[in-house]
């Protein structure tokens, strides 16, 4: 149940436009990424609310169809 | 509210620190609970875990309870704080620490 990078990309930017969304394949098999987004929409909002966010714009696919993502959200400077 | 429900809202207020994952603290069965076992061990503090792979009814309950996709998740005085990368960020941050010693909870023994 892999998912290429660009179309997590895509999804993230999708709901989060401003979004500077890098994402490293962990493994290399498609399936274990990590993900860094940083995005204005994340301002004044705790870090579950950050994740929520990025999670609700990956639509339902976190813990289905992308096993494993690690995700780290900041605020830009 | 379903019977998961109630179960997960008693195991969580029943515990000061509860971390829902996969495996037991012994033999993580995924290297999120790993990771976020290393960290609570890090910390120094007691903690309950529950092995979620054991319960399927929790194993699905717990995700629509904190409305978050993923396990692990880590509870402090009936709080969700979040998963593995949240506790992670914390923990570099210094925040869990300060986190766990504010809620006064019981050092590891």
């Amino acid at each position: 149940m892999a998912m290429p990078a660009a179309e997590i990309e895509a999804l993230i930017r999708a709901a989060l436009p401003d979004a500077d969304v890098a994402i490293t394949d962990l493994a290399g098999d498609g399936d274990h990424y990590s993900a860094h987004v940083v995005s204005t929409a994340f301002a004044g909002k705790t870090r579950v609310q950050q994740h929520k966010l990025v999670y609700e714009a990956l639509g339902g696919r976190m813990g289905g169809a992308l096993h494993a993502l690690q995700l780290t959200t900041a605020v830009p400077n | 509210m379903s019977e998961a429900n109630t179960r997960i809202s008693q195991i969580v207020q029943g515990n000061d620190v509860v971390l829902f994952m996969k495996g037991t603290p012994l033999f993580p069965q995924c290297g999120f609970s790993s990771r976020a076992i290393a960290i609570l061990d890090h910390c120094g503090i007691a903690y309950e875990s529950v092995d979620v792979l054991q319960d399927m009814e929790i194993r699905q309950g717990i995700k629509e309870f904190s409305d978050w996709p993923t396990i692990p998740q880590l509870y402090v005085k009936g709080e969700f704080v979040g998963g593995s990368d949240i506790m992670m960020e914390m923990y570099e941050a210094g925040e869990l620490q300060q986190l766990l010693a504010d809620a006064q909870v019981a050092k590891a023994s």
